[in-house]
């Protein structure tokens, strides 16, 4: 054992210091299964003095370290480094505060999305944030990829619900900052501490804003002829002054996917579909559905489903959510790309995602928020086959440029992690890299949490064969 | 006072002296009362680029708050969060820099949750461009967000860009006695209010809806109250209030003489506070302290290296 392993074995228990080849093999990847690197350790702390200790001591032996929670990572956010351990934080798990009066949260960095909607929900209280991979995933990895969901038009994305974090910094130092109120005084910390994909630290404790539950739903789903005509759809809505919770969009292919997966039932010679969905008080709910059926009805769908009841508007989620799992029937291997367009040009980035598609003969998938413009192109291949991996990813570069070409986003919820630190420099300047890299390295100088990641340069980690995530295979989480 | 009138012109602004602060109206004098050359942002001013159908604009960081809600009106938009002192003049830039919201803060969050990207010069006088113009973008470190509230001691903000709504068809005010149940009740409930206040005294709650009106006055009749002109909520905006602190429901009580707002989460008052900040007057800008990190001096010292920006205790 080196002397760093010997080290942590002062601060953990035989059972939770795991350095065998077979305990590892786990933790060698995350979602982005194409990306594999064996640890030197896997730690698993149980308390948050035990992850400051860790960190402490990485910081003296200059052992780097990445934070792990489910490892869904879509963007290899969570693979190890060869050289340093994996903190995994699956034991701190304990909801730690559920207050109903001020409507707040306080967990721990292990705690599953979904539980916090579970425990709030007798409160008749929810959690916002919704990740497809919430039955899974955890507010940690939530918190350092500012992950997103389907209703982030209206709600945002997880920052906007993170009121106060307490966090173990790459320095050793422990930070507290925010807390049960939905202001704050200064700079704000937690701003900056989310989305940091775990570059800066380890969060300990995560204040969370909960909100109550909408009372009433309108779900309406709606097949069209042609994209274009579904893109016109989600522009009529948006002039209309309306605020769905939900503007989703599926084509062709992930539609053949959908009644595959899940049996799904769809109007038939649709090439897309669109769901939009209105939340509120009933009163409300029921002013502003008429208005939306009406704008629905005029732009020419082949037909228009609303939901009748909750199961109805239960079984068009399941469709949408199975979509990206629902690939794996049609390709051995798919990747999910994740970009944002301006809203405006989704029909125009859809024509060219097309385009591509025809010219490289590699089929692609589309599933979009298309409230937000966030295009999840999925672009299928098959691993076997000689080189078939590198043409999907050449394809998802061109399609991460053309996102920045037309005034938009290398990701929208999904973060750079390691697949898209050579896209960095497309959407900012050397100046701005640097500047986020002094940023980095006053939080880590020494660049211990979680390196390799996010910033262009070091040497990339061979890629292998993409499947499923092991998760997905077993149908117990979908993506998004 | 230099008065850049271009975003290279506000580079060399920040160059040109060892130690420069940016002031917009100065609508919060104490905020930016230290020992610096001040930036006038005024002729930095003007919207830049503007698509309803983005749900998204920029704008220059001098433009005056009134403008842009002026523009956005005309096609049926808001700043949901409702900043404050907009007849006064306040610019874009000082509403990021100094964090302040109002009490439509409430229901779909403040300034942070409706920035989405920058344009600022740091210390080295460098323009940088941070965040993203799109609706959603999970790109970079989120140094828009860092800057709420910064008070120009990390960097002079340039140009904005945010996020903004539909706007609701209708409002309604309700005017009832203040109980800390009944308002825990409203704010947890099916109506959804855009706004939960409390009047300085501590007696009277008010309740703002939105949405179409025809359901409104409906949701009303439930919750009870009487209804009273919404030209309330402009008074409550447009009070030069001194100091600012945030709080959490279940210390309402002890902020009796301030304005409660956000359903428990902020007070504005004219008396001192045991501990806040104050936006004008004489005392010192931290009121009963603040946390302090280690970390603070080294995200300064990575964005200003030459603390050519005064500190957040000047
Ligand atoms: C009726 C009336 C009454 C008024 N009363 C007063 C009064 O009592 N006192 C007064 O001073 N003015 C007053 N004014 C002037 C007016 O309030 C100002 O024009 C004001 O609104 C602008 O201030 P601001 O909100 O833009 O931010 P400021 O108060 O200028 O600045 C707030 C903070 O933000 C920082 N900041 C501002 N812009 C930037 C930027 N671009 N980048 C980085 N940091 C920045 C500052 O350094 C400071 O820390 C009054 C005007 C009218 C019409
Ligand atoms: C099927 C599927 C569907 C998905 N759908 C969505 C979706 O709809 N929207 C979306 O945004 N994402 C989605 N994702 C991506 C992924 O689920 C999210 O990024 C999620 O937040 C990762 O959480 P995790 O617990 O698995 O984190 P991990 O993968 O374990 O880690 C992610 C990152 O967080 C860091 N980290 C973990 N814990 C901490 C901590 N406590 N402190 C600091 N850093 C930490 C890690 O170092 C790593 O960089 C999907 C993934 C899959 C596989």
């Amino acid at each position: 054992m080196s002397a760093a392993l010997e080290r942590l074995a002062e601060l953990l228990p035989p059972g939770r210091l795991l350095v065998r080849p077979v305990e590892l093999a786990a933790y060698e990847s995350d979602a982005l299964t194409a990306f594999r690197t064996r640890p030197l350790a896997v730690v698993m702390p149980e308390t948050e003095e035990e992850v400051i200790a860790i960190v402490r001591l990485c910081h003296e032996l200059k052992l780097p370290f990445v934070a792990r929670g489910s490892g869904t990572s879509l963007s290899g956010g969570s693979l190890p480094i060869a050289e340093g351990i994996v903190i995994a934080l699956n034991r701190l798990n304990r909801i730690l505060k559920l207050d109903p009066v001020q409507r707040i949260a306080v967990v721990q960095p292990g705690v599953i999305n979904t539980q916090v909607t579970t425990a709030a929900a007798p409160f008749g209280l929810h959690y916002a944030p919704d990740p497809s991979s919430q039955s899974i995933c955890t507010i940690g990895g939530n918190v350092a990829f500012n992950s997103g969901g389907a209703h982030c038009l209206k709600y945002g994305m997880t920052s906007n619900h993170v009121l106060g974090i307490k966090a173990v910094l790459g320095t050793g130092e422990v930070v507290e900052w925010g807390g049960g109120s939905r202001e704050r005084l200064g700079p704000d910390w937690c701003g900056l501490f989310v989305g940091n994909e775990g570059l800066f630290g380890i969060a300990l404790e995560i204040t969370l804003q909960l909100l109550p539950k909408a009372e009433c739903f309108h779900t309406v789903l709606a097949g069209y002829r042609t994209l274009e005509q579904a893109g016109d759809a989600v522009s009529a809505v948006i002039a209309s002054g309306l605020l769905p919770g939900a503007i989703e969009i599926m084509d062709a292919l992930a539609l053949e996917a959908a009644v595959a997966a899940v049996h799904a039932e769809y109007p038939p010679g649709c090439e897309a579909v669109l769901i939009v969905e209105l939340e509120g008080p009933r009163e409300v709910v029921a002013i502003e559905r008429e208005r939306l059926d009406a704008i629905l009805a005029a732009s020419t769908p082949v037909e228009m489903r609303p939901a009748r009841d909750a199961d109805e508007r239960l079984a068009i989620w399941k469709g949408r959510k199975s979509a990206f799992s629902a690939v794996g029937r049609l390709s051995p291997d798919f990747i999910v790309q994740d970009g944002v367009v301006p809203r405006r040009k989704l029909g125009e980035a859809l024509r060219r995602i097309a385009e591509m598609s025809r010219e490289t003969r590699i089929r692609v998938a589309n599933v979009f928020h298309a409230g937000d413009g966030n295009l999840h192109p999925l672009i299928l291949f098959d691993g076997r086959e000689e080189g078939a991996l590198q043409r999907a990813e050449d394809l998802a570069g061109r399609i991460l440029k053309m996102c920045v070409e037309m005034g938009g986003s290398i990701t929208g919820e999904h973060g750079i992690g390691v697949e898209k630190r050579d896209f960095l420099g497309d959407m900012f300047t050397p100046d701005e890299i640097d500047c986020m890299q002094r940023l980095r390295a006053a939080f880590d100088p020494l660049g211990i949490a979680n390196p390799g990641k996010m910033f262009p340069g070091k040497e990339a980690p061979a890629m292998s064969h993409v499947g499923l995530h092991p998760l997905e295979k077993a149908g117990i989480i979908s993506r998004e | 006072m230099i008065s850049p009138a271009s975003l290279t012109e506000l580079r060399d602004a920040v160059l040109s002296a060892p130690r420069v602060i940016a002031v917009g109206a100065e609508t919060k004098p104490r905020l930016s009362a230290v020992d610096a050359v001040k930036i006038s942002m005024r002729q930095l001013s003007g919207i830049t680029e503007y698509d309803p159908s983005e749900f998204t604009f920029n704008a220059l960081a001098g433009t005056p708050v009134r403008e842009i809600i002026t523009a956005l009106e005309e096609k049926g938009q808001y700043l949901p969060f409702d900043p404050l002192l907009v007849e006064a003049g306040s610019t874009i830039g000082g509403v990021v820099a100094s964090g302040l919201s109002g009490p439509g803060r409430f229901r779909f969050g403040g300034v942070r949750d409706f920035i989405l990207g920058v344009r600022f010069v740091d210390g080295m006088g460098r323009l940088l461009r941070l965040g993203g113009k799109v609706v959603k973008n999970a790109a970079g470190f989120d140094v828009p967000k860092f800057l709420v509230g910064s008070l120009g001691r990390f960097g002079v903000i340039g140009e904005v860009t945010f996020k903004v709504f539909p706007k609701p068809a209708a409002t309604l005010t309700l005017s009832m006695p203040f109980e800390a149940d009944k308002m825990a009740r409203i704010a947890n409930s099916r109506f959804e209010a855009a706004a939960l206040d409390v009047l300085p005294g501590g007696e009277t709650l008010l309740v703002k809806l939105a949405g179409p009106g025809a359901a409104l006055e409906v949701l009303a009749r439930e919750i009870g109250g009487e209804i009273i002109d919404n030209t309330i909520w402009d008074e409550i905006r447009e009070t030069p209030w001194s100091y600012k602190t945030d709080i959490t429901p279940d210390q309402i009580s002890d902020f009796k003489a301030a304005h409660v707002s956000c359903g428990g989460s902020m007070a504005f008052s004219h008396s001192l506070p045991v501990r806040g900040m104050t936006l004008r007057g004489d005392a010192p800008l931290w009121i009963g302290g603040r946390p302090r990190f280690a970390i603070e001096a080294a995200v300064k010292q990575a964005l200003d290296p030459q603390q050519r920006f005064p500190t957040l205790d000047d």
